[in-house]
């Protein structure tokens, strides 16, 4: 394994670290039947939150959340399958089961400031359910719009009893919560309920080097047979990232399945923030002080 | 710049679940942090009074901070466990720790000031929380920075700056609020300087935002941005025409100044939601550099 696909945190298992495995989604084979999600939903119990009709295609799921860890994405094209036309009638029909990307540089888990945030010995990003105390800043420091808090109250939440009664008034959960690569299931041997689920193979789970072997594979074949657009996204350590451990294979610009073009950890920038901060903190305590020049009174 | 594309304009981002705590916390944390050096800085300089109300104003909203932050809280009970560790990746956790010992020191000075005891003691933590002061004030700047939230992210070189800037003319107005004018110089100076170097910076950083920055010309944010300008603008200039000879102008110049600052973080917070909420902010500048330098984020055959 490259060392730049090793993320930080995982030399700290020592002889407990095992291979790190990740997802490879290859939305050319999806055929949009959502037995991720409901895999998903059922494995992890994870509450109902209501149900809307939005007339986005077949999505009523809309975005990933703390209710939702995989979501098919439907996006109806006025666009052939294939570069030279053929395929059909020039209309395309494009699906994508989104995921949590479990980044080598994870923002979420850089961020989090009581620890429930960590790097599991899979090398997976994993939101400790006792700890997290629902802060919310992980939620706008994912890159991809993972995370978010459940407002749902604690007693409609199956399985996740609060460990205290509603304390200060706020008897909804509060918490954080997204995709876990079902630790449990890897605990335990078993690949994640989603992957399990998938009857096209659309979701593949597995140690993360033989996923970017099989999809480098994967999009040659497609390349050769002139698939529109076909591009993997996530793939390569040397990105903003450093790498998703949940990549995919798409058939459009990330954009346009909800997803940033070119995502940057955001504390890449950190050591730069904290020097200038230091010098911000500095000439504010001079600036200060120096008020009191030319006369104290 | 062509009109990015989107997934029926869904945003990428999640908007920050950050509640009116949050902003009201940015403005009393500066506050404090400012106040502390405020104190401190009036003791060196043998002005008893500016120096005691600067330490009671640092105390009170050091005392208002962490009890606006855990109401902030999903899991309020759970508030402790932001000192479980000490993370400096993290600037949330750091920023805990910075108030945690800034809040600490001066509400210390300020029971020892009120009680009239342990002088050394009081003095020690004067001290102390007039170093942690400046840290307190401008460490929330990189807190926002440090998201994927494209307006606070691109603002990360100024986001400090105009925070201690906005922190120091609260101080300063806080302490003109309360103080006879005549011992009030320095804080008059220091909150007309204040506002004028944060109006200028936020100037600045709207120029260097460029598309980004337009949502401060959009929606809450505008209207937020607006009233701080126009609030801060006229405490100041109230402040620098009538606060040396009257008390009422004084304090109202104060007020105002201090309701400026306020509705500056609630203009950049909620310019951070609107920001979040466009998937333009976020995908227009990301595949603009994407097309102009490449990216490794996407492999193509």
């Amino acid at each position: 394994m490259s060392a730049l696909a090793q993320p930080a945190g995982l030399e700290t298992y020592g002889d407990e670290a095992k291979e790190r495995v990740g997802f490879f989604t290859d939305t050319s084979v999806c055929i949009g039947c959502k037995a991720c999600e409901v895999a998903c939903k059922d494995w992890n119990l994870i509450p109902q939150d209501g149900q809307v009709w939005t007339g986005e295609s077949y999505d009523n799921t809309s975005a990933l959340g703390a209710n939702s860890w995989r979501h098919v994405a439907f996006v109806e094209q006025d666009k052939p399958l294939h570069v030279n036309g053929d395929g059909g009638t020039g209309l395309r029909w494009l699906m994508e089961s989104d995921v949590c990307k479990h980044c080598t540089h994870a923002a979420c888990l850089d961020v989090c400031p009581t620890g429930a945030l960590f790097r599991t010995e899979f090398g997976t990003v994993v939101v400790q359910e006792d700890i997290c105390n629902g802060c919310g800043y992980c939620v706008p420091a994912c890159p991809f719009g993972v995370l978010d808090k459940r407002h749902i109250a604690s007693d409609a939440n199956v399985g996740h009893k609060p460990d205290l009664a509603a304390t200060f008034g706020k008897s909804e959960d509060g918490r954080v919560w997204k995709c876990t690569l079902c630790y449990d299931r890897l605990k335990g041997g078993h690949e994640p309920a989603c992957a399990k689920a998938c009857p096209t193979k659309s979701i593949q789970f597995g140690p993360l080097e033989e996923l970017r072997e099989r999809a480098d594979a994967r999009l040659a074949k497609l390349s050769r047979e002139g698939w529109n657009g076909a591009q993997l996204y996530g793939r390569d350590p040397g990105d903003g990232v450093g790498g998703f451990g949940a990549f995919f294979l798409l058939l459009d610009d990330p954009e346009v399945y909800g997803l940033p073009p070119d995502p940057v950890v955001t504390t890449k920038f950190l050591g730069s923030m904290w020097r200038n901060m230091a010098a911000a903190a500095a000439v504010t305590a001079v600036g200060i002080v120096g008020a009191f020049l030319g006369g104290s009174r | 710049m062509t009109e990015p594309r989107s997934y029926y304009g869904r945003p990428v981002l999640k908007e920050p679940v950050w509640k009116w705590e949050v902003p009201a916390y940015l403005f009393t944390g500066g506050l404090s942090g400012a106040s502390s050096v405020l104190s401190f800085a009036a003791a060196l300089f043998g002005n008893r009074k500016l120096s005691r109300t600067a330490l009671y104003v640092g105390a009170a909203a050091d005392a208002v901070s962490p009890a606006l932050l855990v109401a902030d809280l999903g899991r309020p009970e759970r508030f402790h466990h932001m000192l479980r560790v000490f993370k400096v990746t993290s600037p949330m956790n750091v920023g805990a720790w910075i108030l945690l010992v800034n809040g600490g020191a001066s509400n210390t000075a300020a029971a020892l000031e009120l009680l009239g005891r342990l002088r050394p003691v009081k003095t020690t933590a004067q001290v102390v929380a007039a170093l942690f002061g400046p840290p307190l004030a401008t460490y929330t700047g990189v807190l926002l920075a440090d998201t994927a939230i494209p307006v606070w992210h691109d603002a990360r070189h100024e986001l400090p700056w105009i925070f201690g800037a906005s922190a120091s003319a609260s101080a300063g107005a806080a302490a003109c609020l309360f103080l006879d004018p005549d011992d009030a110089r320095p804080a008059r100076r220091l909150a007309i300087g204040g506002v004028a170097l944060e109006g200028a910076l936020m100037q600045t950083m709207e120029r260097r935002l460029g598309e980004i920055g337009a949502v401060y010309r959009e929606g809450a944010a505008r209207t937020l941005s607006r009233a701080a300008k126009a609030l801060a603008g006229t405490g100041a200039i109230l402040l620098a025409v009538r606060g040396r000879r009257s008390r009422t102008a004084a304090a109202a110049g104060g007020a105002l100044v201090c309701a400026g600052e306020l509705c500056l973080r609630y203009a950049v917070v909620k310019a951070g939601a609107q920001s979040a909420r466009d998937p333009k902010y976020t995908v227009g500048p990301q595949r603009e550099r994407a097309n102009r330098d490449g990216t490794k984020v996407t492999t193509k055959a």
